[in-house]
């Protein structure tokens, strides 16, 4: 096969990746500009790390984004793994075309929408808007998407598994339990941290479904940003795009090496 | 093992041993390397106008790029290929008289079996009138005329392989690869396709060059055999001198069956060698044209079915051994007869079952005769 | 806990869930869609009362109007609105193709050790906060921001160009936001293209690029309709990308539906919205389903 690169595809790589790279660079660059005025070098600094973390506002949406991501992703992990057994497993019921219509509706939802109807239902059954709400409004959209990355791994699951393990004994339960989510173990990991970046990412929903006293830390950084560019908000992204680098990053270097010390495994047994 | 059947019975086609013919394919001092490997390391090769050529080895031993280099997909790194005379290195693959079907028959899933069949015409800008004129024909070839609207994947393996066939003689290529062309078909399928492959080569009189793991498949549809192993050309010849007479041990072993039996020449006479081979045994007699010596290390092939095994000891024979019925193979039509020599050494021999088998003459721990004509087997050196 | 009941639980728990929080509201939006702005909390009326009985019912029932609809229709803001959303996200979705293919392409024939690390490349952005990466957009298009100075330097242009708060910076901002999505399906169709297609193309008589045309891209097609709807029908709702990088006279439907919602709180009207537009995106959806099972039975 290809053992190469030829001169056209590269080329189209590299601009591909200096348009998709070159934006977040930049950003990061100058999140250490000694500057206020964010796209002229002065030197380098780090005060506007330091400002931020002084910064309360900044800190509070900071926690409350994180407990709401936890909750609604935890939560939607759970509800979605659910979904995808009744889809894959359930067989025929009643309202089932309904039930995977709602599963797979609100992945292209336009936020808008899902924001402004949740709203309108706390708002009709006169629930107190605020930390709550943002987090159900989360994890109704994000179990669709955890649903969704569950069962493409669980469609290709071998049922002669579970039912080796009931026919040494185990209740169907059990054997659930036992042998089934470990071997779904790292799909329904994968749709946590979906569901988490998800949450921690929006800012549409949780504009609508959001109270006073729980601004979520995309709805701070749109305000912010609707007054222009800081220093700041350059020095926050720049802290989030690492700690999601580092965990992107970190998944998939252990998904390989868990790969190829299968491939080794197996190439050893095979000798 | 058949032999392949006498294709040409009255005038011998075999352009190869007139030396006025000239060849349309003419491999000189090929070399490919990919990198630091060699696939094909210095071959010399003739092909001739209207020739079923196979070339044959196992997977890895270069026959592939061979046909790629003809193709036009791979160039030679030294050496010059040439095609009626005209060196064809640098002409691209689309540029070439040259077609291939291909091992997976790569039809385009997205065209129906005449647009395929099509492909080639329209690229050459053919008029519309005969290219349809020209798919009707192929079809009825292949007899798929009733397929024409289908798409590759509603079709049977069988049919896809005849429509691969049929694009890839649509063009009238000078030459036409073809790659594994029956590897994915069941072995029955095979068989008959073979047949229908020959006859559709005799008819269009086109070369044919085919690139085969499986040894009678080669036998069966070729005119001549390259036998090939680790980028070399091993023997080239036709399919009954392959068999008959292997040039070397790993063309006997590589064809069919054979039992292989080690020795020294003891005394050479004319067009006669003696092979010394055991301790209290008698020497073998082989008939034997090339010059050897005395004292040379050398070893019988000989098949399993020239062998003839007969309870009483044989007369007027031209060599006989004694050996125990080790083992018997019955597959139906015929029993392969695993016989222990006096030296330990396990001796095949074939005989047809023309009795049924609660009459079989031998059975385990039988004590039996071996014996075999001195032409029977060839005398392979070092 | 017996089987059926077991079952009833399994199949129960997701299904409420969604039909609560998410079917359930769907009726509530239509139905405040036919409801009149009030000075309230909340601001709509008629609010339905329980204790009113029956007779409450059918009160709240003939109080009900297709008036906000009427208003769509009449006000020329929102059928603007809803051409420019469709025209923004169509032509962003063909620059997204434009863009996406060649990199799709390059990435499904490079060797084979390097597309693991080719594909994590294209998935790491869609990680990183959408907010951020539009963000990042305004330092770069801004009148004294990166481009400009770039092209000043370059000496390509004397004044800054005015891109951002233009349709040009909506285009640049969803291209650059919705590329995995178009570039992912692409990569998928194409790596699944087996070579020997080509080579027999090439040994029919095509070029590189005729065999490209005759061969690649009709076989790649599954892949180019699934990225234009996966680009497209996100496109047409989008409120950050307009809101950020496009200026005042941007119009699209996402951000329509909020200025209506938040600045004049006018809930109703912005439930007609968003009716109109589910109306709107109920075609691409469903094509898109179509498609998506079309391509699994032909998997099989």
């Amino acid at each position: 096969m290809n053992r190469r690169f030829t001169w056209f595809n590269a080329t189209s790589l590299t601009l591909g990746f200096v348009f998709l790279y070159l934006p977040i660079l930049l950003l990061v660059i100058f999140s250490f500009n000694e500057s206020r005025l964010v796209t002229v070098w002065a030197g380098f600094s780090t005060k506007w790390y330091v400002e931020l973390f002084q910064d309360e506002a900044f800190l509070d949406a900071a926690l409350v984004t994180l407990r709401v991501a936890l909750l609604s992703a935890t939560i939607a992990t759970i509800l979605g793994t659910l979904a995808a057994v009744v889809m894959i497993r359930a067989g025929r019921f009643k309202g089932r075309t309904l039930f995977s219509g709602m599963i797979y509706a609100p992945l292209v939802m336009p936020e808008v929408i899902t924001g402004l109807s949740l709203l309108l239902l706390f708002v009709a059954i006169g629930i107190d808007r605020g930390f709550w709400t943002i987090t159900i409004a989360h994890i109704t959209f994000s179990m669709c998407y955890a649903a969704v990355v569950v069962s493409s791994r669980m469609v290709t699951f071998d049922t002669s598994l579970e039912e080796a393990a009931t026919d040494l004994g185990c209740t169907p339960f059990q054997s659930f339990i036992k042998v089934t989510l470990p071997i779904m173990a790292p799909a329904i990991i994968s749709a946590w941290l979906l569901a988490f970046t998800l949450s921690l990412d929006d800012l549409v929903i949780a504009s609508f479904t959001s109270g006073p006293g729980a601004t979520t830390l995309p709805m701070k950084i749109y305000s912010q940003v609707r007054l222009g560019v800081t220093p700041q908000i350059n020095a926050l992204s720049t802290i989030l795009i690492s700690i999601v680098t580092l965990g992107v990053l970190t998944a998939s270097f252990l998904t390989r090496r868990a790969e190829s010390k299968r491939k080794a495994d197996e190439l050893l047994a095979g000798s | 093992m058949n032999i392949s059947p006498n294709k040409k019975p009255s005038a011998r086609f075999a352009p190869w041993d007139d030396p006025a013919q000239k060849p349309l394919v003419r491999f000189g001092n090929v070399t490919k390397r990919f990198g630091s490997f060699t696939a094909i390391d210095n071959i010399s090769l003739d092909i001739y106008e209207r020739e079923f050529f196979a070339l044959l080895g196992p997977s890895g031993c270069g026959k592939t790029t061979m046909m790629r280099m003809l193709a036009g997909f791979e160039k030679p790194s030294e050496g010059t290929i040439s095609l009626g005379g005209e060196d064809i290195a640098d002409i691209p693959p689309y540029k070439r008289p040259v077609n291939m079907m291909f091992q997976s028959y790569a039809l385009f899933p997205h065209m129906t079996v005449e647009a395929n069949i099509a492909f080639g015409l329209k690229q050459d800008k053919w008029p519309k009138q005969q290219i349809s004129e020209r798919v009707e024909e192929m079809l009825s070839l292949v007899q798929l005329t009733k397929f024409a609207k289908r798409k590759p994947h509603q079709l049977s393996g069988g049919q896809r392989q005849r429509v691969a066939l049929a694009r890839s003689l649509a063009k009238k290529p000078k030459l036409l690869l073809l790659d594994e062309p029956l590897g994915a078909l069941d072995k029955k399928l095979r068989e008959k396709t073979q047949f229908e492959l020959m006859d559709i080569q005799e008819k269009l009189g086109m070369t044919f060059v085919i690139v085969t793991h499986d040894q009678e498949e080669a036998m069966t549809v070729a005119s001549r055999i390259a036998v090939m192993d680790d980028g070399k050309l091993i023997q080239v010849a036709t399919p009954e001198v392959i068999y008959e007479y292997p040039n070397c041990r790993y063309v006997a072993d590589f064809i069919g069956d054979v039992n292989l039996v080690e020795g020294r020449i003891s005394t050479t006479a004319e067009e006669m060698v003696k092979l010394s081979w055991a301790e209290g045994q008698g020497d073998i007699d082989i008939s034997y044209k090339n010059g050897c010596s005395a004292g040379e290390n050398a070893c019988l092939a000989i098949r399993p079915e020239k062998v003839h095994v007969t309870r009483e000891e044989p007369q007027d024979v031209d060599n006989k051994i004694r050996g125990v019925i080790h083992d018997i193979a019955y597959i139906g039509n015929l029993s392969t007869y695993y016989v222990k020599l006096g030296n330990g050494q396990i001796f095949r021999a074939q005989e047809s079952n023309r009795r049924r088998l609660a009459n079989r003459e031998f059975t385990w721990d039988d004590q039996v005769w071996l014996s075999w004509r001195n032409t029977a087997g060839v005398l392979l050196q070092k | 806990m017996d089987r059926k009941s077991g079952r009833f639980l399994l199949i129960g728990i997701p299904y409420l869930w969604l039909g609560l929080l998410f079917l359930v509201p769907f009726f509530i939006v239509l139905k405040i869609s036919l409801s009149d702005i009030a000075v309230a909390i909340p601001p709509y009326t008629p609010t339905f009362d329980l204790s009113a009985g029956w007779g409450g019912f059918t009160k709240f029932l003939s109080e009900l109007d297709f008036e906000n609809y009427i208003w769509l229709i009449e006000d020329d803001l929102y059928i603007n609105s809803y051409l420019s959303s469709l025209k923004i996200a169509f032509f962003s979705t063909l620059l997204a193709l434009l863009v996406g293919y060649p990199i799709a392409y390059a990435m499904a024939k490079a060797p084979s050790e390097w597309r693991p690390t080719l594909l994590m490349l294209i998935i790491l952005p869609f990680w990183t906060s959408f907010l951020i990466r539009v963000y990042a957009w305004i330092g770069i298009l801004k009148p004294e921001g990166f481009l400009n100075q770039f092209l000043m330097m370059l000496g390509i242009i004397d004044e800054p160009l005015q891109i951002i708060n233009t349709d040009t910076a909506v285009y640049i901002g969803i291209v650059y936001s919705y590329l995995p999505f178009m570039v992912l399906p692409l990569y998928s169709a194409l790596e699944k293209l087996d070579g020997a297609l080509l080579e027999a193309a090439e040994d029919l008589g095509c070029t590189a690029i005729q065999a490209f045309w005759k061969v690649t891209f009709p076989l790649s097609m599954p892949g180019i309709v699934a990225g234009c709807f996966l680009v497209f029908i996100p496109a047409i709702g989008e409120f950050v990308i307009p809101d950020l990088l496009g200026g005042s006279d941007t119009i699209m439907i996402g951000k329509t539906l909020w200025a209506d919602f938040f600045s004049n709180r006018d809930w109703p009207l912005a439930s007609a919205v968003a009716v109109v537009l589910l109306l709107l995106l109920i075609v691409p959806i469903v094509l898109f389903q179509r498609q998506q099972e079309r391509a699994q039975e032909a998997e099989k």
